[in-house]
């Protein structure tokens, strides 16, 4: 393998790491603050507890988001030295703003809570924790501005042979970024959602703690099917706006090969790359590509092969992820949906009950499906339109990249299994431990 | 002008950094040297509990800054550093997992495992630094088009070696005066034996490696072009003598700022010796990374100025008040805390 595929893995291999953990924290740390807020309003110890015990599990969690982002903090440099170059006047103040804002008030604010319990007043405390929800939300806002100007870069002008800042407000309003920030954030949400359901069915159906996990299931349960609901909505507006800026990636995520108005949707297809065209495609509905591309179901849908092949993104991989975020989004409101109705008679649900701690890494599935629909699709640019992932890469050895691709595998599956251990063995545990 | 602002706030960040994690590197350094027992162990992990996270978020932003400053620097620093830079992500790593998990499984071996990942998680960042350091201010063999002509044994020359066997003694100082003051009874007075013995290794080391700067680097030639900055290098080893006043009338909190300073004007001393370039190249003074052909836009640094002004104060005021609520000796309560380290 050459060293930009290498690259490409090790930092595929590092952001998805990384992504395993971050949106449980955006999520869970929002969930505890509300639990923390209801335990400060009415003095009911059981949600002093949920507090204490969710806060556990957050916090196992929390550490590898941290280890795993700082690798990545310096992989633009490491790894994408030429890219880091060329866009660091606009990418890498993004990223330092991230750092200065957020990451300080997230990491100070979280040793507050954990070891102020008996240290700093109530109020204080409960502030603590706000504040760790906010800047763990606030920091994703950062990061995919960062991100959201990769996959639409405005505000800039090319001098002095790079991307220099032209309007710095153009850069912070951008509207790709804005729809990923929002979808990211109620996916990240719902997955929490779907970790305090499973967690606490899995007690209820050993009748362990029953008021205590009661609760937790009825505060989740209404959390999780709004946000379940507005994941799905927001995917679709962001989608449209996806079908307006990126049009290859559009075509590549439905295996769109002809341009054509009212263009089809086909419930079955399976890409064929090299013959340009799907091998199979079948039960197509008409009008419905369009209609959910432009909101218009005779509005005219660019196909693949109105893109030069140099620059069309890998169809099949896209292809595939999108289905499968899409298929899993529409079975969440389903679930999150049964959940909700259910949740005063969930002992006459034994099934409910079995099923949702099952579901809890389906919305994991989703997330990184949706991930590698937004970065795959985006290939071959590293910067949309702009520069390309091959004159991004830094002027270093393919074996030194091998061996620090292994080491990542190495030491990331090591932490992975430690950390499912251990999230298995305080989540079974409960909160009497 | 913007630039030279800059390049001073930059050279204040990895200050302010190793200030702060320079401790807990220190602290990691002396964990099997320092502790006989499990509580004294306990006690040395959570008198750096409420703080690494947010000294690590220094480095951070360190690292974020010179990306939004200086992003030719950044980009080329970074690959031609990579192997000793992806070793130090992987030391700090096994740190913070140490801290998360050692006391999660109640066994002795495993507990082991994470004293050992502590120990080489702080160990060897902080002989890293150094190393890193000490080879930016000789001179990296980086061409003009910034491809690194080197490799990692070649980066343990002599000097190098010298700046981490320098950073690794200053940091197990400021560990040791910080354990000290995190901890009563039997811990206490083996730290500040501790202290006392590291002292004179680290007095031998700065006045061993301040000469041998003037031997391999050219970072003297600012310092006799513009002699008001001599006063960084001898405020440092002033510094380190108070440090030891301190140590011996007891005041090891006294100590532990006095050593601080020291770290401060070290690293300041090294940073303004290489002014204006932040990545000196050994191969030609022409292929350099400097503030003039490294910077970012006027535009972005006005920009990231004004964040940095208004943010970074406010971040030192909240960090400053949680140090104040948390600098009290680690008690019995504290090790039996749930939450605890
Ligand atoms: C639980 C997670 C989850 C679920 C159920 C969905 N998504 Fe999603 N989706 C994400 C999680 C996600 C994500 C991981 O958060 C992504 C990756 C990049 C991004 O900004 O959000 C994403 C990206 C993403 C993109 C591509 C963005 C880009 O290329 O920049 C589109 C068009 C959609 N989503 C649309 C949808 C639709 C129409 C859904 C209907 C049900 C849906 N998503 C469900
Ligand atoms: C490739 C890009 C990314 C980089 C360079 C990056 C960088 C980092 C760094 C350096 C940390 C450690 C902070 C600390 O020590 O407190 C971190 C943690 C975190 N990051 Fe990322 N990150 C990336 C992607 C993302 C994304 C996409 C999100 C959110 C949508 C995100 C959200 C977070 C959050 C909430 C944390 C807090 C700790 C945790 O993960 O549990 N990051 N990240
Ligand atoms: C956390 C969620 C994210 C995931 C799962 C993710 C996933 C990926 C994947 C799979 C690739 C490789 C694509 C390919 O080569 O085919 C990639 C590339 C990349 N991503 Fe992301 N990404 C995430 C967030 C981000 C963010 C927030 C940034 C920037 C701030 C970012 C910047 C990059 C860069 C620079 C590359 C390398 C160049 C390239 O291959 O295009 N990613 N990412």
């Amino acid at each position: 393998m050459d060293v930009v595929m290498l690259s490409r893995l090790q930092f595929a291999v590092a952001v998805f790491f990384h992504f395993i953990f971050v949106p449980l924290t955006l999520g869970l740390s929002v969930l505890i603050a509300v639990m923390q807020t209801i335990y400060y309003r009415t003095g009911n110890e059981t949600y002093k507890r949920m507090a204490k015990f969710w806060g556990k599990l957050f916090l196992i969690n929390f550490t590898l988001g941290v280890v795993t982002g700082i690798t990545l903090e310096f992989q633009f440099g490491t790894n994408w030295s030429r890219y880091s170059e060329y866009v660091g006047d606009i990418f890498g103040s993004l990223l330092a703003i991230e750092a200065t804002l957020a990451f300080f008030l997230e990491s100070t604010f979280l040793a507050v809570w954990v070891f102020g319990w008996e240290r700093v007043s109530k109020k204080m405390h409960l502030f603590a924790i706000w504040a760790v929800a906010f800047a763990s939300n606030l920091s994703g806002l950062w990061i995919i501005l960062a991100n959201g100007w990769m996959q639409n870069p405005v505000g800039y002008v090319i001098r002095n042979n790079r991307a220099e800042l032209d309007n710095f407000f153009t850069v912070l309003s951008n509207p790709y970024a804005w729809g990923q920030f929002f979808h990211n954030l109620t996916a990240s949400w719902m997955l929490a959602g779907f970790f305090v359901l499973g967690i606490s069915a899995w007690h209820l159906l050993r009748r362990n703690e029953e008021d205590f996990f009661n609760r937790s299931f009825k505060l989740a349960a209404a959390f999780t099917l709004v946000l379940a609901i507005l994941v799905a909505v927001q995917g679709h507006n962001h989608g449209n706006t996806v079908a307006r800026l990126q049009p290859a990636k559009l075509a590549a995520m439905e295996s769109h090969w002809e341009t054509q108005k009212s263009a089809p949707m086909y419930l079955l297809a399976v890409p064929n790359e090299s013959a340009e065209g799907n091998a199979i495609q079948a039960f197509g509905i008409p009008g419905v590509l369009s209609l959910l591309a432009f909101n218009d179901p005779s509005a005219e849908v660019k196909g693949l092969k109105d893109f030069p092949k140099e620059d069309r993104p890998p169809v099949l991989l896209t292809f595939l992820n999108f289905r499968l975020m899409v298929g899993l989004g529409t079975l969440f409101p389903l679930l999150a949906g049964a959940a909700f109705l259910f949740r005063n008679r969930l002992q006459d649900k034994q099934w409910l009950l079995k099923a949702l701690p099952w579901a809890i890494p389906l919305p994991y599935l989703a997330i990184m499906a949706g991930w590698a629909v937004a970065e795959i699709g985006r290939q071959p640019w590293i910067v949309y339109g702009m520069m390309r992932t091959t004159d991004a890469v830094s002027p270093v050895p393919a074996s030194s990249v091998a061996v620090s691709l292994l080491a990542f595998g190495a030491v990331y599956t090591l932490l992975g299994v430690l950390d499912i251990y251990l999230l298995r063995k305080y989540a079974r545990k409960g909160p009497a431990a | 002008m913007l630039e030279t602002i800059w390049f001073v706030l930059w050279g204040l960040l990895w200050a302010v950094y190793f200030v702060l994690d320079g401790f807990d590197f220190g602290m990691g350094t002396l964990l099997p040297f320092a502790a006989r027992n499990e509580a004294e162990r306990r006690t040395i992990y959570n008198a750096a509990g409420p703080f690494w996270d947010g000294n690590e978020v220094w480095l951070i932003t360190a690292g974020g800054v010179t990306f939004a400053a200086f992003p030719k620097a950044y980009a080329v620093m970074f690959s031609a550093l990579y192997a000793p830079l992806l070793l130090l992500l992987f030391a700090l790593i096994f740190r913070a997992v140490s801290f998360e998990f050692r006391n999660k499984i109640d066994s002795p071996r495993w507990r082991k495992v994470w004293d050992v990942f502590q120990f080489l998680g702080n160990f060897v960042p902080a002989l890293l630094f150094g190393v890193a350091f000490a080879n930016l201010f000789m001179g990296i063999p980086v061409d003009g088009d910034g491809v690194y002509h080197g490799n990692l044994l070649k980066l343990l020359n002599l000097y190098g070696l010298l700046g981490g066997v320098f950073f690794v003694l200053m940091f197990s100082l400021h560990g040791a005066l910080w354990m000290a003051i995190k901890s009563t009874g039997d811990l206490h007075d083996r730290a500040v034996a501790l202290a006392r013995g590291i002292w004179p290794l680290l007095l031998c080391a700065a006045l061993a490696f301040l000469t041998a700067t003037a031997v391999y680097t050219n970072l003297y030639v600012n310092y006799m072009k513009f002699p008001p900055l001599l006063v960084f290098p001898i405020l440092a080893v002033a510094s380190l003598l108070t440090t030891r006043f301190f140590i011996a009338s007891n005041s090891v909190g006294m100590a532990w700022v006095c050593n601080a300073v020291f770290i401060v004007c070290v690293t300041f001393f090294g940073v303004f010796g290489m002014y204006p370039a932040l990545l000196p190249s050994s191969m030609d003074p022409a292929f350099s990374v400097t503030i003039a052909n490294g910077a970012s836009s006027p535009l972005t640094l006005k920009i990231m100025l004004t964040v940095v002004a208004i943010f970074v104060p406010i971040v030192l005021a909240y960090q400053a008040w949680v140090y104040s609520v948390f600098t009290h000796k680690i008690t019995d309560e504290d090790l039996e805390d749930e939450h605890a380290y």
